[in-house]
């Protein structure tokens, strides 16, 4: 049924209808409307069954859930930027034990300078975290991928993060068509656990391992991460039949078959991005451009995007992150991608701490992109005066 | 097979411990070093727990000298659904499985959460109190031995007023721990009010057993501190722990008492107080009080210390 509805309301009534079990909250802007319409929903009886937990910090959430999963029922949180760092070693302690916690983060800068606006360093940070990672485009697209996460999460034993644009997505009212109970009981079966901790059956979970078994663990946990791309395909596969909806998967492609010029990008941006090129393509009148959305970051799906950018001259990766003093972290990954292929990669920094993203300043880049590694709409006024200043400081 | 007999014909005083039928919840051959008061802590406390609850447990344990002793890939040492996570969020894993268990509908299986000072005092000490707060029904076992000895016998909020540790070395300047640090966690978890605290020792294990036995069959937070002399980080020959144990409650260094809703309710008198000298003199952690360079009023602190615990706890009857 359609709604008109905020980002974060339309992912708290998707959760809803996955009948999670356990649900901790820990404010933190801009995630703090998913958890508050999720208490809503446990509140008014429109969620049954559930606990929901005020708890102290972002460490007490996920470890809440992570007890919750671990004693065999579904559980989920979220949060965003500071929070995720807060949380970090129990992230990585997740998806160890092998517990499939769903997580939205809804992405947000990472201070200092103390910043509540979008970009994506909250995710990159825990890119080796040995979760999965999904990014949405748009809400119709988050709402569901949190109803495939809950599947995929619980198929693998890995635990999910969905990433949403913070403010851009999570504030946003937008249309969104959310299933009916009926449809997602049919989609997402109960959760049945490969083990939990059951006085009937005793089982001891997260022992100390050795020099002798801990590289065996990590491989494991490797091939699961590889396995995952054709279990998230699979899913997004089913869900399309079922709901009648393409969302979710590893990637999208638009016009991407005779394109000269691809660009790649994760999230919300790809909606200005895909209307710049079909300006760009109307003017020019020859379908030069095209883009590639990145919806599964982790895994990381090689094959499919060497498959899909392999007749591109020039890749522009637009990404709202970087690895300081080094440059794009999501353009490296395409670069090791598209190995051996003689394809231009351009990296384009843009939108860090909320940045606005013109079409203007896209139409620009992608056209006459200037050098390899680009920060969309640098004021470069302000970086000159701040560096000479930084120089006299320092007596050179 | 003595104790098995004492059991027969006082019944009343029968341990856990003495019958054949104990649990075993902690079996041998883990990896504690002798004489450890934690391992013997763990499976009075633990065994007492699983008969009280008639076998109905789950134990969250935190990272520490009591989690690598018991669980190191392949083997495992525990009889009970066990889960270790971290070393600071032990208290919220426990109240995410409480809630787990409530939301089956499985409140008869009773939550254990367990650490050792260090993982509760400091590092744990956030989760604890989010724990206390939300009432969450696990009980709390913080098995004290007053310092970080897994890492090597390092300070911790919970290392007593003077003590030698790896980083609160006394010298020509320095006297060990300073006194004027540390912090009181039984009283902070009567600040908040929650069902039940207890501090035990394993100088009287049938205190003990009562205490945790009593414990896991109340709804809501509780919160169980148990004195486990540290051999090793203490220093001390491994047959002299329950002396020791003994020792530190006889002269009021360790106040074994009970308080519901924040009320203190009841303690173990102390019969006939020893001086704390009695007890510091024992232990390598204490031994620079006593060497040339000692200051007299150094045991006077000490003395003091105790002093305060049996008249604030009314060790010397309620």
């Amino acid at each position: 049924m359609l709604y008109q509805l905020e980002g974060s309301q339309a992912v708290a009534r998707a959760i809803a209808l996955c009948r999670p079990e356990v649900v901790c909250a820990y404010p933190i802007t801009p995630q703090t409307h998913i958890v508050e319409g999720v208490g809503e929903l446990v509140r008014s009886g429109q969620l049954k069954n559930c606990q929901y937990l005020n708890v102290e910090s972002e460490m007490a959430a996920i470890s809440v859930a992570i007890g919750s999963q671990a004693a065999g029922v579904r559980s989920y949180t979220a949060t965003s930027s500071q929070g995720l760092l807060y949380m970090m070693e129990a992230v990585y302690n997740a998806s160890g034990l092998e517990l499939p916690i769903v997580m939205t983060l809804g992405n947000r800068a990472i201070g200092s300078p103390l910043n509540i606006w979008n970009d994506h360093a909250d995710a990159m940070s825990a890119r080796d975290a040995g979760w999965l990672m999904l990014f949405a485009e748009n809400n119709q697209e988050a709402a569901d991928l949190h109803i495939q996460a809950f599947k995929i999460a619980e198929t693998l034993r890995l635990p999910v993060m969905v990433c949403m644009d913070g403010f851009i997505l999570t504030h946003a009212y937008e249309k969104v068509d959310l299933p009916d109970q009926k449809e997602v009981d049919e989609f997402l079966p109960p959760y049945k656990p490969a083990f939990s901790l059951d006085p009937k059956d005793p089982c001891a979970i997260g022992a100390m391992v050795s020099p002798e078994y801990f590289m065996e663990v990590r491989y494991m946990a490797h091939r699961r991460q590889l396995e995952a791309c054709s279990v998230i395909e699979k899913v997004g596969i089913e869900f399309s039949a079922k709901f009648k909806r393409n969302t979710g998967g590893l990637l999208r492609t638009y016009h991407t078959e005779n394109a000269e010029t691809v660009v790649v990008a994760m999230g919300s941006v790809l909606g200005t991005i895909k209307d710049t090129v079909d300006e760009l393509n109307h003017t020019n009148g020859n379908g030069k451009f095209g883009v590639l959305s990145l919806i599964s970051y982790r895994p990381f799906p090689d094959k499919e995007i060497r498959e899909a950018l392999k007749n591109a001259k020039r890749v522009i990766v637009v990404e709202k992150a970087f690895a300081l003093g080094r440059g794009g972290i999501l353009a490296r990954e395409i670069e090791l991608a598209l190995k051996g292929l003689d394809i231009e990669i351009i990296t384009v920094v843009a939108g860090l701490g909320g940045r606005i993203i013109t079409k203007t300043m896209l139409t620009e880049v992608f056209q006459q992109p200037k050098g390899d590694l680009i920060f969309l709409g640098l004021r470069e006024d302000i970086i000159r005066q701040e560096y000479k200043t930084v120089l006299d400081q320092r007596g050179a | 097979m003595s104790s098995l007999t004492m059991g027969n014909r006082f019944g009343q005083h029968t341990s856990v411990q003495s019958s054949s039928n104990r649990p075993n919840t902690l079996t041998s051959g883990h990896r504690a070093c002798q004489g450890c008061g934690e391992g013997l802590a763990a499976r009075c406390a633990i065994d007492a727990a699983y008969t009280a609850a008639k076998g109905k447990i789950a134990v969250v344990n935190a990272t520490g000298c009591l989690e690598v002793v018991s669980c190191a890939f392949p083997d495992n040492s525990w009889n009970v659904p066990w889960i270790h996570s971290l070393f600071g969020n032990t208290a919220a894993v426990a109240s995410g499985v409480a809630a787990a268990f409530k939301n089956k509908g499985q409140t008869d299986v009773r939550v254990i959460a367990q650490g050792g000072d260090g993982g509760t005092t400091d590092i744990g000490m956030g989760c604890l109190s989010g724990m206390f707060d939300r009432n969450d029904d696990v009980l709390y076992i913080c098995y004290d031995n007053q310092a970080y000895m897994n890492t090597g016998v390092q300070r911790s909020s919970a290392t007593p007023a003077l003590a030698r540790t790896a980083t609160t070395m006394p010298n020509s300047q320095y006297n060990g721990s300073d006194p004027e640090t540390g912090k009181n966690v039984p009283d902070i978890a009567m600040a908040h009010g929650i069902p039940y605290v207890a501090v035990a020792s394993v100088g009287n294990i049938h205190d003990l057993e009562r205490k945790v036995a009593k414990a896991i069959n109340i709804r809501g937070a509780k919160y169980i501190q148990i004195h486990c002399p540290c051999p090793l980080g203490w220093g001390f020959p491994t047959a002299e722990t329950i002396r020791i144990a003994r020792l530190a409650l006889k002269s009021g260094m360790y106040p074994l008492f009970e308080a519901e809703n924040g009320v203190l309710v009841g303690s173990t008198p102390i019969e006939d107080q020893i001086p704390v000298e009695e007890y510091l003199r024992v232990q390598k952690r204490f031994a620079h009080l006593f060497g040339k360079r000692a200051i007299p009023e150094n045991i006077g602190i000490l003395q003091k210390i105790a002093n305060n615990n049996i008249k604030k706890y009314r060790l010397g009857g309620m």
